[in-house]
């Protein structure tokens, strides 16, 4: 039997994030204590480094799309960009993480599986393959889950990783069992060769694709955190460590949001005015419950987990416009939305380290003046989220929009404007209470003082300002970059 | 050199914005800066305006291509019209700048670059010539003043920031979907560009941003409170300068991309200035304090402005204009004014007030001579605005232009009770004895609003006559 030709630099994002998991581990168990810490982060980064660039190289070189090893990931812009995104949102964990205070126990492996979830994501979006789409489904999920549980000194922490993977499992189940129902009835697995079976043999409107095609969607809104899929987030997000959530909240749904575009794009042109209906329906459910769920929240990190959910509405949107500008929107959008949210999550995880408890509006009050670098940051951010110009936020909307209202979707633009009027007012919240209340008003920090503020965390929440707001400004390089990946999805 | 002289009137105060935040400054040198900053604007306006020619076509214009895939560029460039804008932004946010860093306001180095950030947004707002361009000034303009009066407003402050933007966001979110709408079928988002549309629902979108910015009646909800909880300075840039970005969008989009809807709707948002005209007027002579005076005269004034402007003729829009620059010296000078007022007796309510002319002739001349400018004395350059709007009114139905002079003698009254009412009779209880005249440095700042003002009163047509219509 013929072993299929492998493309290795197709699979060199993937690879350079393996070697790094590896090296780290290695070096958990062989280094002394003390160097474990260091020497994991290190590697890590290094890790999301170089797959960041295998990535930028295998987008310079991929004007073509191709299949890679027996049909089974196709190497491609498209898949490149999201590559590079979550790259850079590992890139910037890693720097969030550094100073975790909880850092004795497992640092190595923390760092080992940071790297390798960023691997088992860099492989899902090359995805082109029902079997290919769960194994790395399955391989950053689980990474994951033993990720949100890594501090196992802390019940929420546990609880967080016990319920996503209860929940995710289910989700994963549900996934499987329609790409079953889909092998079933087409007799395929690669999603080009199902989008053929399908016209081919007249199954437009047959029962187990339907019924495929749903679970399917299921499955991934599931991963993506979209409503009514979404109820495991607020509660994850709010036991894992932040660093952890902050890496989840960009990563994951950029690897999610990717991939159900490849997949319904792909594999089933035949049944779009079924799907772009359903997304469109789940996109509205995702607005409307995660910004109404999130004006009453106090808990910063359940608030931002809803306003996830919220966002990964605005994206499906994207997906349900059905074209290319939808195609460019989404990877644009992916941009400041992960930036924003992984500096989001980094300041809360300052604010964490400093008062030693969970963060609530209360408590965050004030923090606008004591760190004006963070404070600002956080600015931009809820700026960013709530879509206002001079952040990228708002040229990601306009672009959804602007997919939307092209694909004759008018009244998807008129919800996304009314959940982005919504969440203002959760978003602003933030912002008042950091500015608006005074510091007096906060409780005293635990005896034995603060610890003392960090270079790494700051620099990163930073690089995390400076895209957000570049993104505005570069706006023509950016989309330059998502048009010619999104050009090679066939539209 | 002249195509940069736009660009340079917007981004020169947010780099002194940034400037001013970024290296750590003592108060004193920040504020100095700040005011620095502000007259070098004003200069590089006066720049401008000697360069400019008044002939009717887009002056100081640049165009660069920001994303061309949708056809958004940035287009910014200066008509007559709304270079005389510009320059009462510019003049406005001087004289705020100068008032704040007289007063003292606690954490000065974010406050003033705040106040600068605010000032290149608003020109921004004046010199866009494409629609996204144009929201992206009109959002801009909101992030520094929800802080400005979140932070340093009054006691019911948060209250009121929260009504204020989510009223303002929801009104340019309908604006973004309108834009959105408007352009993708254009193809092009270029004011000049883009064409006509006959589209009712995408002019109501914009009517609606701009109806809550003016505010206009029934919109307005949010305007007490604003301006009550705000510093005095910021109420001053509100009411004087950010109001009138409804305006420009009135009058640079709405009306001149969608004639025939503005046609259809005339009699509706006709009615609807006209009201709050007539309310607002109301409202403002039964307000107990000075500064919702001050402020429903504001819904009042920007209805009668909204009414020239839907004249849909050259008269009515030249005295838009004019009444739009008259109002934003005006209401700026005003509000300093109760700014003063209330430093030096703690309060605002006519109740507590009265007398104060006794032994402060300058506080007793500058507010008179502002009041009877704000009430459109004849020979003012108020009245000549208020003149040329009811005369392009009438060509429209006579009604319109009744009820708007039935106004102007409520405006009369009005203005006359809040002078007596601060001014004259018996010194009210919260005046104390030692409380000063207006010193030499509040002076400064509100004697060249109400100089530029006079010289306008003198020769309007500096303003008429040079609008490029």
């Amino acid at each position: 039997m013929d072993t299929p030709v492998v493309d290795w630099f197709a699979l060199a994002p993937a690879l350079a994030l393996l070697a790094a998991a590896g090296v780290a581990l290695l070096g958990a168990v062989l280094l002394p204590r003390r160097a474990v810490h260091a020497f994991g982060a290190i590697v890590a980064a290094l890790g999301f480094a170089g797959a960041g660039v295998a990535a930028a190289l295998l987008y310079w070189k991929s004007p073509e799309a191709t299949y890679e090893v027996a049909e089974a990931i196709r190497r491609d812009r498209f898949g490149a960009l999201a590559q590079m995104i979550v790259a850079g949102a590992g890139l910037l964990a890693v720097g969030i993480s550094y100073g975790h205070r909880t850092r004795r126990e497992h640092v190595g492996e923390y760092f080992a599986l940071l790297a390798a979830t960023g691997a088992g994501m860099a492989f899902f979006v090359q995805a082109t393959n029902l079997m290919t789409l769960f194994l790395g489904l399955e391989w950053f999920s689980i990474c994951l889950y033993i990720l949100c549980a890594i501090e196992i000194d802390r019940v929420s922490s546990l609880e967080a990783g016990l319920k996503y993977l209860i929940v995710g499992s289910f989700g994963s189940a549900v996934l499987l069992f329609g790409s079953a129902l889909v092998y079933g009835a087409t007799g395929e697995l690669e999603f080009g060769a199902i989008a053929a079976a399908i016209s081919d043999q007249g199954l437009v409107n047959d029962g187990l694709v339907l019924a495929g095609l749903a679970m399917l969607l299921a499955g991934l809104g599931f991963k993506a955190s979209a409503a009514p899929f979404h109820m495991w987030t607020p509660d994850v997000y709010e036991g894992a460590p932040t660093p952890v959530t902050a890496f989840m909240s960009a990563a994951t749904k950029a690897a999610a949001l990717v991939l159900t575009m490849r997949i319904l794009v792909t594999a089933f042109p035949a049944e779009e005015e079924l799907w772009t209906v359903a997304v469109a329906v789940i996109a509205c459910v995702s607005l409307a419950w995660g910004n109404v769920a999130a004006l009453v929240q106090r808990n910063l990190k359940r608030m931002l987990a809803y306003s996830s959910v919220s966002h990964a509405g605005f994206m499906l949107i994207a997906v349900a416009a059905n074209n290319e500008l939808g195609a460019k929107a989404l990877l644009y959008y992916l941009i400041p939305y992960s930036a924003a949210s992984l500096g989001a999550f980094g300041v809360i995880a300052a604010r964490e380290r400093e008062l030693g408890e969970r963060v609530t509006l209360d408590n965050i009050g004030g923090m606008g003046w004591e760190r004006p670098v963070l404070g600002a940051s956080m600015w931009i951010f809820m700026l960013a989220f709530a879509g206002l110009p001079l952040t990228g936020g708002f040229v990601g909307k306009f672009y959804v929009f602007a997919a939307a209202y092209e694909a004759g979707w008018w009244w998807l633009v008129v919800a996304g404007v009314i959940a982005t009027a919504i969440s203002l007012y959760y978003y602003l919240a933030v912002i008042r209470s950091m500015y608006m209340r005074m510091p007096a008003e906060l409780r005293l920090v635990p005896a034995g003082g603060s610890p003392p503020r960090e270079a790494l965390l700051s620099t990163s929440v930073v690089a995390c300002t400076a895209v957000t707001v570049g993104s505005f400004f570069a706006v023509e390089p950016l989309i330059d970059l998502a048009e010619k990946a999104a050009a090679q999805l066939p539209f | 050199m002249n195509e940069w002289l736009t660009t340079a009137m917007i981004a020169f105060p947010v780099a002194a914005a940034l400037l001013v935040w970024l290296v750590p400054w003592s108060n004193q040198v920040a504020g100095s800066l700040a005011l620095l900053a502000a007259l070098v604007e004003v200069g590089i306006w006066i720049n401008a305006l000697t360069r400019f020619d008044f002939d009717g076509a887009i002056e100081l214009e640049q165009r660069h291509e920001w994303f061309g895939d949708l056809g958004v560029s940035y287009h910014v460039g200066l008509l007559g019209w709304s270079l005389w804008l510009v320059g009462m932004t510019v003049v406005v946010m001087a004289a705020a700048i100068a008032y704040a860093y007289w007063t003292g306001r606690e954490s000065p180095r974010a406050y003033f670059g705040l106040m600068l950030f605010l000032t290149g947004a608003i020109v921004g707002v004046f010199s866009s010539q494409d629609l996204l361009v144009f929201y992206v000034f009109f959002e801009a303009m909101l992030i520094p003043l929800y802080v400005l009066v979140g932070v340093w407003g009054g006691p019911g402050r948060l209250g009121a920031t929260i009504k204020f933007v989510i009223y303002t966001m929801a009104g340019s979110l309908l604006m973004l979907a309108a834009i959105v709408a408007y352009g993708i079928e254009r193809g092009s988002f270029d004011l000049a560009e883009g064409g006509l549309s006959d589209n009712h629902w995408i002019f109501l979108g914009f009517v609606i941003a701009f109806a809550v910015k003016a505010p206009l009646f029934p919109l307005h909800g949010w305007l007490p409170d604003a301006y009550r909880e705000s510093p005095a300075e910021v109420s001053a840039v509100l009411s004087g300068v950010v109001s009138k970005a409804a305006g420009f969008g009135f009058l640079a989009i709405a009306v001149p991309l969608f004639p025939e809807p503005a046609d259809d709707l005339q009699p509706l948002v006709l009615g609807l200035a006209t009201a709050g005209l007539i309310y607002g007027s109301y409202l403002a002579f039964r307000a107990p304090d000075v500064r919702g005076v001050i402020a429903y005269s504001s819904l009042a004034q920007m209805s009668l402005i909204t009414i020239g402007i839907f004249s849909l003729d050259d008269l009515g829009s030249s005295g838009a204009v004019l009444h739009m620059v008259n109002h934003g010296l005006v209401s700026a000078a005003l509000f300093l004014l109760a700014g003063a007022v209330e430093r030096r007796t703690s309060t605002g309510e006519f109740a507590r007030l009265g007398g104060m002319a006794r032994g402060r002739p300058a506080l007793a001349t500058v507010l008179m001579a502002t009041g009877i400018i704000a009430l459109a004395v004849p020979g003012s350059s108020a009245f000549a605005g208020e003149f040329l709007i009811l005369a392009g009114i009438f060509d429209d139905g006579w009604g319109w232009a009744v009820a708007g002079a039935f106004a102007i003698v409520l405006a009369a009254m009005y203005m006359l009770r809040l002078i007596s009412g601060v001014l004259h009779q018996d010194v009210g209880p919260a005046v104390p004895e030692e409380a000063l005249d207006l010193r030499p440095a509040e002076l400064a700042v509100i004697v060249p609003l109400v100089a530029c003002l006079l010289a306008l009163s003198a020769w309007p047509a500096a303003i008429t006559e040079r609008l490029s219509f």
